[in-house]
């Protein structure tokens, strides 16, 4: 319950939805230097397109929500991890319109219309994706709190390096990346495990990516 | 984080224009920089202007035969561009040796050089930080320092630029285009762009108020070897305690940039006339006037060493 004093101007005239569709340089009416002035006292609402692992979602939400909050708070897919939420750890690796990215280092209404895949996307108890049996498989994990992070992630360096996108190891920028160990550890470095897994993670991912081949 | 108003802008134009409209905007790109600060209450922005949807995401040629960058391409594409990685990778190394493979995914050219520094006084709002709070102080000097500027630092900031990619562009002799609030455009060099901290280490940049990045050129190609020497605590994901971008040619000549080191990427052009006479000489006209602390002064000698390899690298491959 909302038991603030009102304001002068009704929360709906608050909100920014969307994109400006003024031609001319004008702030359209419902941003005001008052209006901002306002922000600091309570929150603003927008709403929210995404695909989530090919169902669309609807989201109305406070334009602080991080795509990690939204996924986590919003819409209940806890499979996404939040750790330090700045970014450093990984946890929160999910995959957007094809690419890993950190889901705490960036906001949901950032994200209109956009392919989300985490890690209940990539596969179900019963039909795991590769990359899951894997790290089954080899022991990638102990508490498992990093692993969907680490999982999201492995499927997206593998596809970084079928793409022929070098990394700071690669001997050669022209030359296709190698499928070799010290690639995998060097694009792996943004998902920290405090448990310290990281062989048996490189491992798994080995796997999977000498399958493709 | 504090409450904002959240605006989708449609031309490079318009969010100047509408930036100027509303105090307290910021313009956002990749975000992973200004929303770690807002998380923290370093950055209080009360109106974001995002900018992701404006064509700025391109690599064209120019008419001189170098790169037109747009502000917003990702830092994995600029790395992975073939054009990049044949004629400036020097830029791609650069790139590749910063962040992770989910930062720059994310992380914008324009936002890259634009990125605050890592200081860890200006990140703990309970310390004094001129950069953070003009006029309260610098608890960095006299404190915890062994990350943080030996040159170029005043008495009022010693905190360092993060960015490896600018190093890099400063190599390169990059140029930024930009457009400001009224429509006007301009250019600055990149050796223009980044301030030093003086008495003002609040303000990082030449820009104005509510100027926007659309570009970032490169001249044409330079040729010669291109090396990236980044050395920090870990191998991977780290900010450098120091590191060099060199561009050496066949007859030993160059171009060396040094970052880590500075509140903007280092470059003495006259340092590089004394490449034939070997890393020390270099080293020495690069960093004359250095003060460092005691806790940071390794990072003199750090310099010359990588200096040294990195010379020694271009002459095993020349």
């Amino acid at each position: 319950m909302d038991n603030r004093a009102p304001l002068p101007l009704s929360r709906r005239t608050l909100l920014i939805v969307g994109v400006v569709t003024a031609t001319a340089m004008v702030l359209p009416p419902f941003i005001s230097a008052k209006a901002c002035a306002a922000n600091a006292a309570r929150p603003i609402k927008s709403s929210v397109s995404l695909s989530v692992n090919g169902e669309k979602r609807d989201l109305d939400l406070d334009t602080r929500t991080t795509l990690l909050d939204a996924l986590r708070e919003h819409l209940h897919l806890t499979g996404t991890k939040k750790g330090c939420d700045h970014g450093q750890c990984g946890a929160c690796t999910v995959i957007v319109d094809g690419r890993r990215i950190n889901a705490c280092l960036t906001l949901a209404v950032m994200h209109d219309g956009a392919k989300v895949t985490t890690i209940e996307g990539l596969g179900t108890p019963e039909k795991l994706h590769p990359m899951q049996a894997a790290f089954i498989k080899h022991d990638g994990y102990q508490c498992g709190y990093c692993t969907p992070g680490q999982i999201c992630s492995a499927v997206a360096v593998l596809e970084e390096i079928r793409a022929g996108i070098p990394s700071h190891v690669s001997a050669s920028l022209t030359d296709s990346p190698q499928l070799i160990a010290s690639e995998l550890q060097e694009r792996m470095s943004g998902n920290i495990c405090r448990c310290g897994a990281y062989s048996n993670i490189i491992e798994a991912i080995t796997e999977v990516a000498e399958a493709d081949l | 984080m504090r409450p904002f108003t959240y605006l989708r802008a449609r031309s490079p134009a318009e969010a100047a224009a509408l930036a100027a409209q509303v105090s307290g905007s910021r313009f956002i790109a990749g975000g992973t920089n200004l929303l770690d600060l807002m998380k923290l209450d370093i950055e209080t922005p009360t109106h974001l202007i995002d900018v992701n949807g404006l064509a700025l995401d391109r690599i064209d040629t120019t008419p001189e035969g170098g790169l037109r960058i747009g502000a917003l391409v990702r830092n994995t594409d600029l790395a992975a561009d073939t054009r990049v990685r044949k004629d400036y990778a020097l830029l791609s190394r650069a790139l590749l040796a910063g962040a992770s493979g989910q930062l720059r995914n994310k992380a914008t050219t324009a936002g890259n050089l634009l990125q605050r520094t890592r200081c860890p006084y200006f990140y703990d709002t309970n310390q004094a930080c001129n950069k953070r709070q003009p006029g309260s102080g610098c608890a960095a000097i006299g404190g915890f320092s062994r990350s943080l500027g030996v040159i170029g630092v005043s008495a009022a900031c010693i905190a360092t630029h993060p960015s490896d990619m600018a190093v890099a562009m400063r190599a390169l002799d990059a140029h930024v285009e930009t457009v400001r609030a009224d429509g006007s455009t301009r250019v600055i060099a990149i050796a223009d762009f980044h301030r030093l901290p003086g008495n003002t280490p609040n303000i990082e940049t030449a820009l104005a108020a509510n100027e926007l990045i659309t570009a970032v050129t490169l001249p044409a190609p330079l040729g010669g070897m291109h090396i990236y020497q980044k050395v920090r605590d870990r191998a991977s994901y780290a900010f450098a305690l120091i590191s060099v971008a060199a561009v050496i040619q066949q007859d030993g000549s160059g171009r060396v940039v040094l970052g880590g080191v500075a509140h903007k990427p280092w470059r003495v052009e006259t340092a590089e006339s004394a490449m034939a006479q070997g890393a020390k000489a270099v080293a020495d006209q690069l960093l004359a006037g250095a003060t460092p602390t005691p806790e940071n002064a390794f990072k003199l000698t750090l310099v010359e060493r990588t200096l040294a390899s990195v010379m020694a690298q271009a002459r095993t491959h020349a």
